[in-house]
């Protein structure tokens, strides 16, 4: 078969630049960021099951503060992706095209990504 | 209008003769993840600075491992079906593709089977 000359789709350099790409280019690297955190949950599991030595390596590379720093990431990253998620569940039920709500529902999810963050790490802390 | 026939239309499977399996799959599972995450991030904040008994504890409990094990077959298929289209759209090389898709559904595989067995073997006292 040979591939005629069809036309392109504009090139990504030609679009005007909206943030409402950034989050959605976002939420595929939380994704992958998230499939390569999982070695951390298995690791963790993996670890309780082996034995007290095990698991207080797993807890003093987790506690480290650059331990710490990578888990914070995580912890944005999965509810960044869980909340986009949800907006993107609105989408496949076929609500939430009109561009007002689309970039209200961008700005939601930033927050919501935040706010749960902050929640789980000052509860974490033990200060709430 | 539509220019498929209708028995095309009856099997719905298009060209790439899976039809929307791999979409309906992932949206499956995102909405299980919805309360399964915020129930296990919830779980891993009441452990933080938990001894190896208390965690051990806190896994074994019958809901809590049953939930555990459910949160990580979903994670896991979820993962693997995402990571699929993100290989499929981004590398070209056919080799190199198919190379990654299988890497990523070997991984998830086989962290998804020993985070289960390490949450059984945990539940059932080992």
């Amino acid at each position: 078969m040979t591939t005629r000359d069809r036309p392109l789709s504009p090139h990504l350099q030609i679009y005007r630049w909206q943030w409402t790409m950034l989050l959605s280019i976002v939420h595929r690297m939380t994704g992958v960021a998230l499939a390569f955190g999982t070695l951390l949950l298995v690791w963790w599991l993996v670890a309780a099951a082996a034995g007290p030595e095990a698991f207080a390596r797993v807890q003093a590379v987790m506690g480290h503060w650059f331990g710490r720093l990578v888990l914070f990431g995580f912890t944005w990253a999965l509810f960044y992706h869980l909340a986009n998620g949800i907006r993107h569940l609105f989408w496949d039920a076929g609500r939430g095209y009109d561009l007002p709500t689309g970039y209200a529902s961008a700005w939601l999810v930033v927050l919501a990504s935040l706010v749960l963050t902050g929640l789980a790490w000052l509860a974490g802390y033990g200060i709430i | 209008m539509s220019y498929r026939s209708p028995l095309a239309r009856a099997r719905g499977l298009g060209s790439a003769r899976e039809g929307a399996g791999h979409w309906w799959a992932q949206r499956l599972t995102a909405v299980a993840l919805v309360p399964l995450c915020l129930w296990f991030a919830t779980g891993l904040v009441g452990l933080v600075g938990a001894d190896h008994a208390a965690v051990k504890a806190w896994v074994g409990m019958p809901i809590n491992a049953a939930l555990l094990v459910v949160l990580i077959v979903a994670v896991f298929h979820h993962a693997q079906l995402g990571l699929q289209v993100v290989i499929e759209d981004y590398v070209h090389s056919e080799g190199l593709k198919i190379a990654g898709i299988m890497i990523g559904k070997f991984a998830a595989i086989l962290l998804g089977l020993a985070g289960v067995f390490a949450v059984l073997k945990i539940s059932f006292g080992g």
